[in-house]
């Protein structure tokens, strides 16, 4: 069955997710992160941040619920039910310290089908409130069995 | 770190999710896909039991090549990008280990994985740190 590709290209509305101390260290405590520059903001300022700064991976915090209303598209057409995800990656820039306000912009990159799979590949660019990029997504989903 | 070559070992890291991880995770990170929270939908749907989210255990490698070359610097890493492959079952040791690849100047790019046993749950990882 040919996948429907009408979608790549498209770029859904953009969210805005503002970071807090006590999120960045619930995350932190739920990965066993223990610098205290994750938990006490002294320790983050005299470390030269602005403000509790996240680890890195807390970009899936603020820049996932992005890809909701892209994932659920029509035009898009992902099955759910056959849904893995199969690869990611982020490239860092500026960090994310609490205070900031992230927003975050989802693009639909391509959909290929290799091997009888469907490769839906989103991007994210999440900038915060200095227009400064934060953080850049690539999503990788498969679809397995299109 | 400027003494950093390639072939040298990221330090192991190794963690074993309690059987409440992917709750907690589900709440700090808003992805609450029951596949991950709940064992009789996942196994309605075919799964073996309720999985770990893939980007908890990608949260890990971060963790083992911030921790583990920079000292936990969140500024270090640039770069991580994996492939998620074996699923991730709660109440089993994940294992992350990795080699630095390679070393120009203060950049330095590291290959990792993550293994519960032999099931492979990230392949192909690899990190840029700054150094």
């Amino acid at each position: 069955m040919a996948l429907k590709t009408d979608a790549v290209g498209k770029s859904w509305p953009s969210t805005t997710y503002q970071v807090g101390r006590e999120k960045i260290k619930e995350y932190a405590t739920v990965l066993g992160i223990d610098n205290p520059v994750h938990f006490d903001v002294d320790a983050a300022r005299a470390a030269g941040f602005r403000d509790v700064v996240a680890p890195p991976m807390f970009a899936v915090v603020y820049a996932m619920p992005s890809l909701a209303p892209a994932m659920f598209d029509p035009e898009v057409a992902i099955n759910f039910a056959k849904l893995v995800h199969g690869g990611q990656t982020f490239e860092w820039d500026e960090p994310a310290c609490s205070g900031d306000e992230i927003t975050t912009t989802a693009k639909l990159i391509s959909v290929d089908e290799k091997l009888g799979n469907g490769f839906y590949v989103f991007e994210t660019t999440s900038v915060n409130g200095a227009g400064a990029e934060v953080v850049r997504g690539t999503w990788t989903n498969i679809v397995r069995g299109v | 770190m400027a003494d950093l070559k390639a072939g040298d070992a990221v330090p192991e890291l190794r963690v074993t999710p309690d059987k409440y991880l992917t709750t907690r995770y589900a709440g700090a990170s808003g992805d609450f896909n029951p596949i991950h929270v709940d064992a009789d939908f996942a196994q309605s749907v075919g799964l073996p039991s309720n999985i770990l989210h893939g980007l908890y255990s990608m949260g890990l490698v971060a963790k083992a090549a911030a921790q583990g070359l920079a000292g936990g610097d969140p500024r270090a890493l640039k770069k991580l990008t994996v492939q998620f492959r074996g699923m991730g079952l709660p109440e089993q040791e994940i294992v992350v280990t990795g080699a630095v690849k390679e070393v120009d100047g203060d950049r330095v790019t590291v290959d990792l994985e993550a293994a519960q046993g032999d099931n492979r749950i990230i392949r192909n990882g690899q990190a840029e740190l700054e150094l």
